[in-house]
């Protein structure tokens, strides 16, 4: 983790507020997401974690103006330095995609063309927004960019084709042609799943020192806390298309303050655990996005449920003592606090129903 | 150390080539890739084994050739100490009963125009067990419950189910014919983190409950540490270090070994003293909490 330097003293470039993105589908309408709102300043880097259908990716690719369509009702605001996104003209975000605002997807080889040279992709990408770069400037420049990104013998690999890469040097190439215009803000959407643990160790230092270097903004999206803890500087946790806690990696890891939280820290198996401690797996699986439940989403699903959380819907609220830190629960802090102990003690927590080791 | 327990499995001198070719119509041979390159391992009886590696480093192919499934270029796989590198027929046919496999993706190794009940009794009709079709109805329903889903669940098809819930179908179907060894393969790395938890889990339980063997083929150490005793570490084909998983854990002794450690990102925060686990079979002595 990074040690994270005293209150973010620049102010975001990039703000989501309360955005809200629904699909028309056979079944019925899926709120994917329900009332987001995050925001990332230059040089610091926000992980958003959540499970599949947590509406993590698809709040990311809103922002970029990619999620749209007959079926899709998007509301809210997505402003890139004041500007809203979501009311842009696809002329405009056409311009700024790619310039303004990048995206790194998890598999490289879908988002390559696979029958042109990764050079000549990335030459591309350039042009596209400098009209006046010849193609030999263009080439000398992804050249550099592969550099950037440590891919060894640049000067040759500039005309390999992608499938001649390997996957960490596919997911390397992909992260040049997305900085190829030097973004402001770089959205990550699991960068590093599909790779081996020493490959993904390279391309997390690669993604901080660009990030240091070049100061962007980056947004990573992750089911793996562990990622989280190595990169992110603040932290959304969603949970069925909201965010149920938000605060500073460090805090976030320290004095976790959701239910699903918990659960999450729980159910991954990890190397500094003592020999032989269980696993808490979290029970029952993601509600339904069409009928999501009453009151608070997670109460299903939560050992600690009372009845009242059943009907009563919690906001998002900052904790009394830790303005940035927020949760979305309805237990008061002095009974979140007590439970937490009792967690992190390894000890059996009172009135809690399913929280077993299995 | 000394295990007093009896190899089950077991390889010697395993090498594994594939082939190397360029073009379609005019396939020339340019070479040939080692896959496995001199392994020998035993699987003890009652055990769990990790094999760990990245990708490409062989792990799946050996255990492919430990299950009959590849044959190798040479070298010789031993189930209870017999050499059953080349069986067929009868002798193969109780191998493959024995022996089982769980596959990454349950959705890929599910026919998805069966219906789950189907899927998992097959094993029961390819070996020509069970042919009452109320005894098999029964024996699917008992298998469903013990993998933690609903016995209703025989009549859905795969599609209609989750990631987890098909993988606890995989599960069923592997344990039909009651094998002795049962070698998953990257069982839960397609599932969320929530899920995974559960596999996980239910794994540790089946084997305790059925006195299995396990071994455990996966990239994620955390996960190989929170499930086997030993684990074996590939790297290019190669074993390159073997041993209790703790000891492994805290003292490599191969470079690579240290260094596939020192690149799994770490949690901050507590580390949770408990709970304790459940007594694991034979061989784990942790108290029992439930």
């Amino acid at each position: 983790m990074n040690p994270s330097p005293p209150p973010a003293p620049r102010p975001p470039i990039l703000r989501v507020e309360d955005l809200r993105v629904a699909f028309d589908t056979r079944d019925g309408v899926v709120q994917a997401v329900d009332g987001v709102s995050w925001s990332v300043a230059p040089g610091r880097t926000l992980g958003i974690v959540g499970e599949s259908g947590s509406g993590k990716t698809v709040a990311a690719t809103t922002a970029m103006g990619l999620v749209h369509g007959a079926r899709v009702r998007t509301s809210g605001r997505v402003l890139l330095e004041g500007e809203d996104l979501l009311a842009a003209s696809p002329e405009r975000l056409r311009r700024l995609r790619g310039a303004a605002i990048a995206m790194v997807f998890q598999d490289p080889l879908s988002a390559l063309h696979p029958l042109m040279r990764v050079g000549t992709q990335i030459a591309e990408a350039l042009r596209a927004h400098r009209a006046g770069m010849s193609a030999a400037a263009a080439r000398e420049r992804a050249v550099e960019l592969l550099e950037q990104v440590a891919i060894p013998n640049a000067r040759q690999r500039v005309d390999a084709y992608p499938h001649e890469l390997s996957g960490g040097m596919r997911q390397r190439a992909m992260i040049a042609m997305a900085l190829a215009n030097e973004p402001r803000v770089l959205i990550a959407d699991e960068p590093t799943t599909a790779l081996d643990v020493t490959v993904q160790r390279q391309i997390l230092a690669l993604l901080r020192r660009l990030r240091d270097e070049l100061g962007m903004a980056m947004v990573l999206i992750t089911h793996d806390l562990g990622v989280v803890a190595e990169t992110a500087d603040e932290v959304a946790v969603m949970y069925a298309g909201r965010i149920v806690e938000q605060a500073p990696a460090a805090e976030l890891f320290a004095a976790p303050q959701h239910p699903y939280t918990w659960g999450l820290l729980r159910s991954m198996p990890r190397l500094d655990a003592p020999a032989g401690a269980a696993l808490v797996p979290i029970p029952g699986r993601p509600p339904s996005l069409v009928h999501p439940p009453s009151g608070c989403r997670f109460h299903p699903r939560c050992p600690y449920v009372r009845d009242r959380h059943r009907s009563v819907d919690p906001a998002l609220e900052p904790l009394a003592g830790a303005p940035q830190h927020r949760v979305a629960c309805l237990l008061s802090e002095t009974e979140r606090a007590a439970i937490w102990a009792r967690i992190a003690a390894g000890e059996p927590v009172a009135g809690a129903t399913e929280d077993r080791p299995v | 150390m000394s295990d007093p327990r009896q190899p089950l499995a077991a390889v010697e001198q395993l090498v594994k080539r594939f082939p190397l070719t360029r073009g379609v119509v005019f396939r020339r041979r340019l070479g040939e890739v080692p896959a496995v390159d001199g392994v020998t391992l035993e699987v003890l009886e009652g055990e769990s084994l990790g094999i760990v590696g990245e990708t490409g480093s062989g792990k799946s192919t050996l255990a492919r050739i430990l299950l009959n499934l590849l044959e190798p270029t040479s070298g010789v796989v031993r189930w209870r100490g017999e050499d059953v590198t080349h069986a067929r027929g009868a002798q193969l046919a109780e191998l493959r009963r024995t022996r089982q496999l769980v596959f990454q993706d349950p959705a890929g190794s599910l026919n998805p125009r069966k219906t789950v009940g189907a899927a998992i009794a097959d094993p029961f009709a390819i070996q020509g067990l069970l042919p009452e079709r109320a005894a098999r109805a029964r024996r699917v329903a008992e298998l469903l419950e013990q993998v933690g889903l609903d016995a209703a669940l025989a009549n859905r098809y795969p599609h209609e189910l989750s990631g987890g819930m098909r993988q606890r179908v995989g599960i069923a179907r592997a344990i039909a014919l009651r094998p002795e060894l049962l070698v998953a393969d990257e069982p839960v790395s397609a599932l969320d983190v929530s899920i995974q938890a559960q596999i996980l889990t239910l794994l540790r339980e089946l084997r305790r409950e059925l006195g299995l063997t396990l071994v455990l083929i996966a990239h994620d150490l955390a996960v190989v540490r929170h499930m086997c005793e030993r684990i074996a570490v590939m790297h290019d084909g190669k074993l390159i270090e073997v041993g209790p998983v703790e000891e492994l854990f805290r003292a490599p002794r191969e470079p690579y070994t240290r260094e596939l450690l020192a690149a799994v990102p770490r949690i901050p925060g507590p580390v949770f003293r408990g709970p304790p686990a459940p007594p694991g079979p034979p061989a784990q002595s942790s108290s029992s909490s439930t």
